[in-house]
């Protein structure tokens, strides 16, 4: 089962991708991780450069959901919300309607933040937004809250409570994609 | 409760929907001020004694909007990739007093639950190309989310945006199978 990861955070040491590398760690046999680290290049949506030759950006982007059988995506918080350059990958990936890379795709969101409420606010936004671009948006969450404390020097995930939280919101993924895989 | 007849409540014979001048609808309350109505192009019925069948093709749902049936396509609505159908089956068919009545199951995103149709039936009459044709008018109330179509949002004054009541409605004419 191929998964994308999608941190919505560029910066370098930041703790949603060290989420996502936890969540790689802790994935049941199986699992494929690849990590999307080109959020950056993908340029704001335009609908007037949206169309067969789309910018390379979000070309690539479109064609690294589409070749995954599932998305794992881990959001900061920015002002209640969820992320610009997140927003906007999920706007490209949501085009053309009922025929973008996100529809249908099974989806897991889980978030970190350095504050107390582990990103919820975004994660919530983020749920809705992806479910009116038509993905499958997976029953599971794990906010990590005062992320700080959670990773230890080399950024490994040592909250033990968490990372068990982690392995549910995997099954709970394969749970929704292998249906699929089997019927396919 | 009026006289209720279970013996010959539907006209004999087998009837077929014609799809040009049936149709398959619906109506939920938007905003909590208006119904906004929509339907299923794709879709047949048939009548066969004491027996209708009913189905409808999710995809062939209709909306002025591309991205409105898009969001009602998806799984957040009807998930019309994984339960492409919609589907009654009656159990039961009688008159009760004035009114035609079909009790059956209706499987909408993959949940089937009981439901009672009511309506009208006219009697046969013949067409100008020598088949006979009968009305059947049916209509009932489901609550969406009993079929797992939860989706909805807050009203900035309180409330929410779309009512789960909705109202199905089929206006069918059927044509007898020679």
């Amino acid at each position: 089962m191929r998964v994308l990861a999608v941190s919505g955070s560029l910066r370098r040491d930041s703790h949603n991708t060290k989420l996502l590398r936890a969540a790689e760690e802790l994935a049941p046999e199986g699992f494929e991780f690849e990590l999307y680290e080109e959020l950056e290049s993908v340029p704001p949506y335009n609908e007037d450069r949206d169309g067969d030759e789309a910018p390379l950006g979000a070309a690539h982007l479109r064609a690294r959901i589409a070749d995954a059988d599932a998305l794992l995506i881990a959001t900061p918080e920015y002002n209640s919300s969820v992320p610009g350059q997140l927003k906007n990958a999920v706007d490209w990936a949501s085009r053309p309607v009922r025929a973008g890379a996100l529809w249908g795709k099974p989806v897991v969101v889980i978030g970190a933040s350095s504050g107390m409420y582990g990103a919820v606010w975004a994660q919530a936004e983020l749920r809705k937004i992806l479910a009116t671009a038509g993905a499958r948006v997976v029953d599971a969450e794990v906010a990590v809250s005062r992320a700080a404390e959670r990773f230890d020097a080399d950024g490994r995930l040592v909250d033990e409570e968490i990372r068990d939280e982690l392995r549910a919101a995997l099954d709970s993924l394969v749970a929704e994609v292998e249906p699929q895989l089997v019927a396919a | 409760m009026s006289i209720t007849e279970a013996v010959q409540a539907a006209p004999a014979g087998i009837w077929k929907s014609d799809p040009v001048h049936s149709s398959v609808g619906f109506s939920v309350r938007h905003m909590g001020v208006s119904p906004f109505r929509g339907g299923f192009a794709d879709f047949e019925a048939t009548l066969a004694g004491d027996r209708l069948v009913g189905t409808a093709r999710v995809e062939s749902i209709s909306t002025p909007d591309e991205n409105l049936t898009g969001h009602l396509l998806s799984p957040e609505f009807f998930d019309a990739e994984r339960h492409p159908e919609l589907r009654f089956e009656s159990t039961e068919i009688r008159r009760d007093g004035g009114e035609f009545v079909v009790s059956g199951g209706l499987t909408l995103k993959g949940q089937t639950r009981p439901v009672e149709l009511r309506g009208s039936v006219t009697e046969p009459v013949e067409d100008p190309y020598g088949r006979r044709r009968l009305g059947l008018d049916l209509e009932t109330t489901i609550d969406r989310t009993d079929f797992g179509i939860d989706w909805n949002a807050e009203l900035p004054s309180g409330g929410q945006v779309l009512a789960n009541d909705v109202q199905l409605t089929a206006r069918l004419e059927l044509v007898q199978d020679a």
